[in-house]
């Protein structure tokens, strides 16, 4: 049996590739306050419930899913805009979860953010060259003399002109104020960026050169991304590593292939159907896709069991009863599904069933063994369930 | 299909075109000088069609179908040309009648439902206004019609959610609820500007397939202004590319997606990664910013920002506008480049770089 899955093994395990963050069990609920003088908590938000993933060095972790899926939140309380409700954010091995803010103030420059919408996320009134040049006097990272000649720099290092630091971000379009952003953010020399969205409000023509653009940069200074958007092509293309995220819980993770040829659960499946194709000119009509009927349902009151069951082709009474763990199936896959398998190929019974002690229902079993669940962590065990076999499997 | 392989001022008297767009011009007088937002648009479409406008922010899309809509009028526009729908000039009837058409002979679906609803009205009043302005019938029957057309497009439990506000709808509601408004009259032209933008993926692939749903049952024109290419190759039947407020490419969605012949094409097919390609590749993106308007370049608009300037030789290309002439590809393709031999450049550059595995065949 492994016990690689436990944070502290990740953290140390000298693995091939070095962990800049690893994130368990992190949490974020929003507290819905009633009407009234006392305004007491009448209820949760549980925007994020329960997330773990690793984030290796100089890669890229994509995390994707509907609107209100907690990607989002999950990007902020990696960078600690939010204080996480439970959980912990190991950032080289340092758990900043709970950090106070004078505390957090060296660990700023290590994380920084790139924002979805440039237009508001700069300041209109303030000079390009301030906005980029805020961060370096905060931290007093160079003499106030360089500073500027460290701000034509990295302007030029985003493809702008270096003369146009006194301009306003009003004077610049859409793509050049995302590069604004993106020199703001490097502007630290971080060693993680949480980029949310970052080339969604942008025309296609000019998402391709950002993309390009951080591509280089992630080369150039071996930056690590949580790269967190709704395009499943681009983040496809900018992803080596992708998290399916549905009512604030990861679905299922795994390598690029494994998620986009491989996909095991129903969601990402739906997801990846509903995708229009350029190739589909050349047939006709439209794509044969999985229809999921109507809308994610309000994480207040989220569906008890798993919480995709309500518009789940494949659901039975097993999913409204047990929670289907996240279950490591390949040597770089997990899903969260009691029936995971290829489309039309899903199994006849619950496989999750026997790992968790419950019949196939849902009921507690007396006579069977819950056994530990392979890929309960943030990372990736050596071990693994197997599905063809119903057995552990090994690299 | 509409033939257009002959100039466009000879397919003017041509029948069968339920809306035809002639020579349009929409031009907007500024301190600084005229912006030509569309400059010389002409298409065609017949119910029960879609056409497919494809183009960056600012080449002129949205200007395009807002003066469809009449809603140039009382602005400081300046509208030429002709948009003649059932044989009617939209640019030449009077305020009053426009008013008249708008809403029941011409609908739009806008892409943001939230500020294109009022957030103060209910979402079943602001439909039922659109039926009562239309139609000489009490609240009552306004009522029942605008639950059931909410039931049409998929809302559950209309007669209750039809009391709702805007915001307590979830986006995807929302935008059904602007096609109920956009549909309650069975216009016959419905014109959607990007309505699946701000929406997720499994929420635009309901929309669209109610969009085609309902196209087939109303027997409608439709025109979907997009910038997601994905999007027209599964929904058009005709696309019309446009960059600088003027066509570049116009023809048959499967033609300009299989065989397109103006590198804004290309650029557009190669800057979008799919689901399929390889992720090794960089991809290519078309290089600078649109012009701008104000003063566009002399020659083709494209020339700054294209790769494939050098095979025309010459300065034709800075100094000479192409004109719209037939593809190589045949059949009603158009194209506006100088590029003579756009179809082996494309099999020859741009196929290997976009899907490498489709150059064997």
């Amino acid at each position: 049996m492994s016990d690689t899955t436990t944070a502290t093994a990740a953290s140390v395990a000298p693995a091939s590739t070095e962990t800049v963050l690893s994130v368990e069990n992190l949490k974020m609920h929003f507290p819905v306050k009633g009407s009234g003088v006392i305004r007491r908590t009448v209820g949760h938000v549980k925007a994020v419930d329960g997330v773990s993933f690793e984030v290796a060095k100089g890669t890229a972790l994509g995390l994707v899913g509907e609107s209100g899926c907690g990607k989002s939140t999950t990007g902020r309380m990696v960078t600690r805009l939010y204080k996480p409700t439970e959980g912990k954010i190991n950032f080289e091995g340092i758990d900043i979860a709970g950090y106070s803010g004078r505390q957090l103030h060296p660990m700023r420059r290590e994380i920084q953010m790139i924002f979805q919408d440039p237009s508001t996320s700069l300041n209109p009134r303030h000079t390009v060259g301030s906005i980029i040049g805020a961060p370096l006097r905060i931290h007093n990272m160079v003499p106030k003399n360089k500073v500027l000649s460290r701000v034509q720099e990295l302007l030029e290092v985003v493809g702008l002109n270096p003369e146009h630091y006194n301009r306003y971000p009003h004077e610049f379009s859409g793509g050049q104020r995302q590069r604004i952003g993106i020199a703001r953010a490097l502007t630290l020399q971080p060693k993680l960026l949480v980029a949310d969205e970052p080339v969604s409000a942008l025309d296609v023509s000019i998402q391709a050169q950002v993309i390009n653009l951080l591509q280089d940069l992630q080369k150039e200074f071996d930056i690590s991304f949580l790269f967190i958007a709704h395009d499943l092509a681009i983040v496809r293309h900018f992803c080596p590593e992708v998290a399916v995220m549905y009512l604030g819980k990861i679905v299922e993770i795994g390598d690029r292939e494994s998620i986009y040829e491989r996909a095991h659960h129903p969601y990402t499946q739906a997801l990846l159907s509903a995708v229009p194709d350029v190739k589909q000119a050349a047939v006709g009509g439209r794509r044969e896709r999985i229809r999921l009927e109507g809308d994610v349902p309000s994480p207040i009151n989220p569906p008890s069991g798993c919480h995709f069951r309500t518009r789940c082709a494949i659901a039975k009474d097993i999913c409204s009863v047990v929670e289907p763990p996240l279950l490591q199936i390949g040597k770089k896959h997990k899903v969260a599904c009691h029936f995971p398998g290829e489309i039309h190929q899903h199994p006849e019974k619950p496989i999750t069933a026997p790992l968790l002690g419950v019949d196939e229902f849902g009921a507690p079993d007396p006579g069977a063994s819950p056994a530990e669940v392979p890929g309960d962590g943030p990372g990736y065990a050596d071990t693994w369930y197997d599905l063809a076999n119903n057995s552990r499997g090994r690299a | 299909m509409t033939d257009l392989s002959k100039t466009p001022e000879t397919t003017l008297a041509k029948d069968g075109a339920f809306l035809s767009v002639r020579d349009l011009k929409v031009h907007f007088s500024t301190s600084d000088g005229i912006v030509k937002a569309t400059d010389g648009l002409s298409f065609d479409l017949e119910r029960g069609k879609t056409l497919g406008i494809v183009g960056e922010s600012g080449s002129g899309k949205s200007v395009s179908s807002s003066a469809i809509m009449g809603l140039h009028r009382g602005t400081n526009a300046i509208l030429s040309g002709e948009i003649m729908l059932d044989g009617v000039d939209l640019l030449k009837v009077s305020n009053e009648d426009m008013r008249k058409r708008r809403g029941r002979d011409v609908a739009m679906i806008f892409q943001d439902p939230l500020s294109a609803m009022h957030p103060y009205y209910s979402v079943g009043n602001q439909i039922m206004e659109a039926y009562q302005v239309h139609n000489d019938v009490t609240k009552r029957e306004a009522r029942k019609r605008a639950i059931e057309m909410l039931d049409r497009v998929g809302i559950p439990q209309p007669d209750r959610r039809v009391d709702d506000y805007p915001h307590q709808f979830s986006g995807g509601m929302r935008q059904r609820a602007m096609i109920a408004m956009g549909l309650i009259n069975n216009p016959s032209l419905l014109i959607a500007d990007e309505p699946t933008t701000a929406l997720d993926v499994t929420v635009q692939a309901q929309i669209l397939d109610l969009l085609q749903d309902l196209q087939r049952d109303f027997d409608a024109a439709v025109i979907i202004i997009t910038h997601d290419l994905g999007v027209v190759a599964e929904m058009a039947d005709d696309v019309l590319v446009m960059y600088a407020g003027r066509a570049v490419e116009y023809g048959p969605c499967k033609e300009i997606l299989t065989n397109p012949e103006m590198p804004y094409t290309w650029g557009l097919l190669s800057s979008v990664p799919d689901l399929t390609a390889s992720t090794e590749a960089k991809l290519i993106p078309i290089r600078g910013n649109p012009p701008s308007l104000l003063n566009p370049p002399p020659g083709c608009a494209f020339e700054p920002r294209c790769d494939h300037v050098a095979k025309v030789g010459g300065d034709l290309c800075r100094t000479v506008l192409p004109e719209l002439t037939p593809a190589k590809s045949g059949g009603n393709h158009i194209r506006r480049c100088h590029i003579k031999n756009a179809d082996e450049v494309y099999e020859a550059e741009i196929l290997p770089e976009i899907a490498p595995d489709l150059v064997e065949d």
